[in-house]
């Protein structure tokens, strides 16, 4: 968290009110609180900082109102979904959510069970995994590790269309179509390389002292890795296990791809299935199951915010 | 510092000397160790299928019989095939359309949300939920009903005594909901704008605004310069997740790239000739195509950055 900064130094303003000229030495209202410094709030500048606030708050209610509609159509009677614009039904209808979880061949829990066990082994995969090749990057010097380095960079910028078709053809081969292994085994194999940069950056920052004294002591690297390094980066796995959860959770192209039976569907796959099925008269139920794909994000962003900022400020995640 | 920062690092520092301490040198067992899953990895799932990907798109495969040799073909059947070429453009639309109003929207609430304005992190999170709820089919279903014929665009148009038209069904609209959609999503650059800022030495200022330079000419000699590695890494990662939206266009349109192949992004017209007709052969042509293109564009952004990119190290 930052300090307030009462004169909003450095911020460019775009389109703040006219300053007013006149009274400019009032003493300082208590909303200034403006502690030991003692200079006298500026009106202009105090309008100036409401207006700010009025635009920053229109603007994010204009983005969120997309999801607020979609919360608040899925308790609204069908009919409603396509009359009424405003976020506060005016029927409480719960319906929808009891039709919509059993409007498919399975009720949703189903889906959503699939979808825990694809993300769970995909967690476990890159957290194991891509640990192990970070401390590599970062603490081992080995033959040719610059040029890896790079291709390691250069893997996570590659598109999963250019290698999904002979992906297919090879887990086809190993007749794994329609189980989790074509989602589950890669991540055993480290090829979330973004999380390997996010590991590398977050393995740098540890005081080599540490490592050293360690080794010294005659400890291995596997000891160092697992009694140092691992205990001491629970922010940097805490932030992949919650970027992997989203991901995976959300992704669909690999899903539609590798899942052809419904007894294997996920949410996503799952969902998909129900838009293509829906009439105008069944919207509510498919807004209601829409909502409870988002609950696990959405509790994931609530309390694990500060991971999912800091792992995006230093890698770019999405 | 960023993915690409590091690559362009890396390019920077070619001759430069690895310089390890003693204990550390020669760890190559170990590290066969630590990235055999990766080594293993790359192998199997990266660079084999990108090499089996080259061999398939000179063959006719169909996954029921072996792939069988045929050239140029699918090469030449590309060249002469419309659906790709409607397929490059929407996609070049939706690229050079969204990211740039995408990036622009993100440096702009950046610039005004930075320097400890109240509530910064509560109006970070709001800026970012849909970034990270954009990706799923939910929200994708969401944005159908949203510029439906019937929709929420649509009601609330209703209300101001407009009528407007059926926003996804329209093949002039169509695709511009998705750019909407690519716009929306302009969170998680924004954090990453965000901490750049951060990052920019306070010293720098004042010691400007001892030399008499204004909020204005800061921006410009500080602010901006200083901010060009990030811009840069945006742009390079969001062009490169541009080029793969799938999710969206499937969803909206149904899975079909329609109405009248509006919204026929590259990637769902190359998962309907792999997947949906079985042509292997002509949709591992199409990957390489995009590996291509792909790469080309990130190559002209390497090199361009030389002209307006600012390191400061």
């Amino acid at each position: 968290m930052t300090e307030p900064d009462l004169l909003g130094a450095g911020t460019p303003e775009t389109r703040g009110p006219a300053r007013k000229p006149a009274a400019r030495s009032r003493p300082s209202a208590p909303a200034g609180s403006a502690g030991e410094a003692r200079r006298p709030i500026e009106w202009g500048h105090l309008l100036r900082r409401i207006a700010k606030h009025a635009l920053l708050i229109t603007a994010g209610l204009v983005m969120i109102y997309p999801l607020l509609w979609m919360v608040a159509s899925s308790v609204k009677p069908n009919a409603l979904i396509f009359r009424d614009p405003s976020l506060i039904p005016t029927q409480l209808d719960l319906g929808n959510y009891t039709e919509g979880w059993n409007a498919l061949g399975h009720p949703f829990t189903h889906y959503l069970m699939n979808s825990l066990v694809i993300v769970a082994g995909a967690v476990l995969g890159n957290l194991v995994s891509c640990s192990m090749a970070a401390y590599a990057f970062a603490r081992l010097n080995f033959r040719g590790r610059k040029l890896w380095f790079a291709i390691m960079l250069m893997s996570i910028m590659l598109p999963i269309h250019v290698v999904i078709v002979p992906q297919y053809i090879l887990f086809s081969s190993l007749d794994w179509i329609n189980t989790y292994l074509p989602l589950v085994v890669p991540k055993l194999l480290a090829t979330d390389a973004f999380f390997i940069f996010l590991m590398v950056q977050f393995f740098r920052g540890i005081p080599r002292d540490l490592t050293e004294a360690a080794h010294i002591d005659g400890a291995g690297h596997g000891r160092i890795f697992l009694q140092i390094m691992l205990p001491l980066s629970t922010p940097a796995l805490a932030t992949t296990a919650i970027f992997t959860f989203i991901w995976t959770w959300n992704d669909f192209f690999s899903q539609l791809i590798f899942l052809t039976d419904p007894e294997m569907y996920t949410v996503p796959v799952a969902l998909r299935t129900f838009v293509d099925s829906t009439s105008d008269s069944s919207w509510g139920s498919l807004m209601a199951m829409s909502v409870v794909s988002l609950v696990p994000i959405f509790l994931l962003f609530l309390f694990g915010q500060r991971y999912l900022v800091r792992g995006i400020a230093t890698t770019g995640l999405k | 510092m960023s993915a690409i920062g590091e690559l362009a690092a890396l390019r920077r520092t070619k001759s430069a000397r690895a310089n390890p301490s003693p204990a550390e040198r020669g760890d190559n067992k170990a590290a066969a160790v630590f990235l055999a899953p990766w080594f293993v990895g790359l192998a199997l799932i990266t660079v084999g299928p990108i090499s089996a990907s080259l061999y398939l798109s000179f063959t006719d495969y169909s996954l029921l019989d072996p792939p069988e040799w045929t050239g140029l073909d699918n090469y030449a059947a590309m060249a002469g095939d419309p659906r790709l070429f409607t397929s490059l453009r929407v996609t070049f639309t939706y690229v050079f359309v969204s990211v740039p109003l995408q990036l622009a929207a993100a440096l702009g609430l950046a610039l005004f949300l930075d320097r400890g304005l109240r509530g910064l992190a509560i109006y970070r999170s709001v800026f970012y939920l849909p970034s990270l709820l954009g990706a799923s089919v939910a929200v994708a279903i969401l944005w159908r009903q949203i510029f439906g014929n019937a929709g929420l665009i649509n009601q609330l148009l209703g209300v101001f005594g407009v009528n407007g038209p059926g926003w996804i069904a329209h093949p002039d609209y169509a695709l511009g909901t998705l750019i909407v959609f690519n716009v929306w999503t302009f969170g998680s650059p924004m954090v990453i704008f965000l901490a750049g800022l951060r990052q920019i030495p306070k010293d720098l200022y004042e010691a400007s605004a001892i030399d008499g330079a204004g909020k204005l000419r800061q921006f410009r000699a500080v602010t901006i310069p200083l901010l060009t590695p990030i811009i840069f890494f945006n742009l390079v990662l969001q062009i490169i997740f541009a080029f793969q939206a799938f999710t969206q266009a499937f969803i909206v349109s149904g899975g079909t790239g329609g109405p009248i192949d509006s919204t026929l992004f590259y990637t769902l017209y190359l998962y309907e000739e792999g997947f949906g007709n079985l042509h292997m052969g002509y949709a591992s042509a199409m990957a390489w195509l995009l590996l291509v293109i792909i790469a080309a564009l990130t190559a002209v952004n390497f090199f361009a950055s030389k002209y307006w990119v600012f390191y400061n190290d």
